[in-house]
């Protein structure tokens, strides 16, 4: 029995061996990315597909909000992750960190199917450490139906008619949450000077008593169940909500929006750098990244890609129609640098605030 | 060292090495995170401050402590009231029967905390459950507001953490020797004064115990105020989640769960005084009554 088993246990290290020796000589040509994303932020059979198309494999790893990979890539110096999808002030601060690799351009061929904007974009022009993925305005998003007027103004969310008092949310993340204050009182999306953070501050604790909810996930379905009727949303997900309502519109007040970027980075640590652009390339590939448009309904800033897309698409979703060159005109948001602590006390007063 | 004498410890071994590897390290980590300042950017930087301890009293901070321990505090006044009302009522019964009522209140403790706060939305929302049972009794009015406030906070906190006061008030109420009420009417004792001098003295410890875990459990949570209060509501553990997962300040995030365990250890410490006091003057306990 004793050298049957010792036999068998031999034949069973020669095959791992061998296994593993055959797993080392694939890595040698194909490389193994590791990509954090957020979940559905990609075609399912995305990685099958670049595995065809290039013969490296890849493993999305999820991340829940940017703040979640940005304490993970902080704590690690980025080791462990070749590619990195994250909205664009929280790249700016990856940049600034020294944490992200330069883009090679010669290596990304298909950025030439972005739009000539998108390589304008304030926090990174000419797309030195990011590529942009995705991009969109924060608005309103309410019921046509229910609402006596239609709303045109932030105004309209933060002190609202009587009849929708109590039927609002905003969102609940620092930066959007500030937005809509510092728009509705005349300020830039990055303002931080201290007395007109005050003001915003006040204007949004003011703004707090009629609201239902602060709510990042579920304000279109609060919309759609009549819970609540008008909500501060991305435009995006206020599509969502137009899918199961008609009468659901989404508007940018008068005082305007933020323009979000949500972009892919290189990180600086990656030992697949190769691999990881054309990861990148791949990801910009005209049927690839239509397919963001079409499942996600976020705008893409690939011409050929949004030029692809199906005339009902922007005839049910209207916001996925917008020009880029209307699009571009709002402000994006940057990293505040040490600012972003009183962002923090000055929401954490509001989320206090009776 | 003899057999019996190495034994104990090797025993201990697994556990402890369990609880200094995953307990005593970790918290000693969080502890040491609250003596450095925030990087620019998150992360750490690794300059000794006291900081992060001076903000933990800042009006701002010390007032959301406040009021979670109202909140938590409601709620424990009446998880404490419900649950000891349930366990006499289940002490009272048949005692085939117990087993049964017991099993049943803990029952909802099989399906996941979430899922049981979610319950409530559905119920509490402007066109949920309650909203349409008002409609079929005939209310035509506005459906009240009754989900995203503090009501709707405490209602699941309760809730959820009643079983353990149940559990908490039954062990010395189905221990307690019924001759000593008994003993208390025959002396002329009313029903109101044989609870309130003999019952209630002897069952204290058990409510001691109920009303420390709701407290505790209910001063740390950030689930319930999250989806009850619509993030409308601050209470401490979100201060702590949104410091660690949004602002990137780990050192204050650190600073805070000190606090807040040194609350839980001082509330934890008072309890066992009160418990052991109470066992030493608790007459002798019959366990075949």
């Amino acid at each position: 029995m004793k050298i049957t088993n010792d036999r068998r246990a031999r034949g069973a290290r020669a095959i791992l061996l061998g296994v593993s020796l055959a797993a080392l000589a694939s890595t040698a040509s194909a490389a193994n990315l590791v990509i954090s994303n957020w979940d559905g932020y990609m075609a399912p059979d995305a990685m099958d597909a670049f595995k065809a198309a290039t013969g490296n494999t890849g493993e999305v790893v999820k991340h829940a909000t940017n703040e979640e990979i940005m304490g993970k890539l902080v704590a690690s110096g980025g080791k462990g992750y070749d590619v990195v999808f994250v909205s664009s002030p929280f790249a700016e601060v990856l940049h600034n960190l020294g944490l992200t690799e330069t883009i090679e351009a010669s290596k990304v061929p298909n950025l030439a199917n972005l739009y000539p904007e998108a390589a304008g974009l304030a926090y990174d022009p000419g797309n030195s450490f990011s590529v942009p993925y995705t991009w969109g305005t924060t608005g309103l998003c309410y019921r046509s139906d229910l609402v006596k007027t239609e709303p045109t103004s932030w105004n309209d969310l933060l002190k609202p008619a009587d009849d929708i008092k109590g039927k609002t949310t905003m969102l609940a993340t620092d930066r959007w949450l500030l937005a809509a204050g510092q728009l509705a009182d005349g300020f830039s999306v990055n303002e931080i000077d201290p007395a007109k953070m005050e003001q915003v501050k006040n204007t949004l604790i003011e703004a707090k008593k009629t609201l239902l909810a602060y709510d990042d996930t579920t304000f279109y379905a609060k919309l759609v169940s009549g819970e609540a009727l008008m909500v501060q949303a991305w435009d995006g997900w206020c599509n969502y909500g137009i899918t199961d309502n008609k009468d659901i519109k989404y508007v940018i007040p008068k005082e305007g929006s933020d323009l979000w970027v949500d972009t892919m980075v290189v990180m600086k640590a990656s030992e697949n750098k190769d691999a990881a652009f054309q990861f990148i390339n791949f990801m910009l590939d005209v049927k690839n990244h239509a397919w963001a448009a079409e499942n996600i309904l976020y705008k893409v800033p690939n011409k050929a890609a949004m030029e692809s897309l199906p005339a009902e698409l922007s005839a049910t979703y209207p916001n996925m129609a917008m020009p880029v060159a209307e699009l571009t005109k709002y402000e994006v948001l940057r990293d505040v640098g040490e600012a972003q602590k009183e962002y923090s006390r000055i929401v954490s007063e509001i989320k206090a605030a009776q | 060292m003899t057999a019996i004498g190495t034994r104990p410890a090797f025993l201990m071994a697994p556990a402890l090495a369990w609880l200094v590897g995953l307990m005593v390290v970790p918290c000693a980590l969080v502890l040491a995170l609250a003596f450095f300042q925030r990087g620019v950017y998150g992360g750490v930087d690794y300059t000794f401050t006291l900081e992060n301890f001076g903000r933990v009293f800042d009006p701002l901070y010390a007032g959301i402590f406040l009021r979670s321990a109202r909140i938590a505090g409601t709620a424990t006044v009446i998880a404490v009231v419900l649950g000891y009302a349930a366990a006499y009522a289940i002490a009272s019964c048949r005692r085939s029967l117990q087993p049964v009522l017991l099993f049943f209140a803990v029952l909802p403790f099989w399906s996941n905390y979430l899922i049981r706060t979610y319950a409530w939305i559905v119920l509490l929302n402007r066109e949920g459950l309650i909203t349409q049972l008002l409609r079929w009794f005939g209310y035509e009015g506005e459906p009240p507001s009754m989900l995203y406030t503090e009501g709707a906070v405490i209602a699941g906190l309760v809730y959820n953490y009643l079983p353990f006061v149940i559990l908490a008030c039954y062990a010395p109420l189905s221990r307690m020797n019924p001759e000593l009420a008994e003993a208390s009417r025959d002396l002329g004792g009313s029903a109101f004064t044989t609870f309130r001098r003999i019952i209630l003295p002897l069952t204290l410890p058990g409510i001691a115990a109920g009303a420390v875990f709701v407290f505790v459990l209910s001063i740390g949570n950030f689930v319930t105020p999250a989806l009850l209060g619509g993030g409308r509501f601050q209470m401490i553990g979100n201060l702590v989640y949104d410091q660690f997962l949004t602002a990137n300040d780990w050192p204050f995030g650190a600073a805070l769960s000190m606090a807040l365990i040194g609350i839980m250890m001082l509330l934890l410490l008072v309890q066992a005084y009160a418990s052991d006091r109470a066992s030493t003057r608790t007459a002798p306990v019959r366990e075949d009554a």
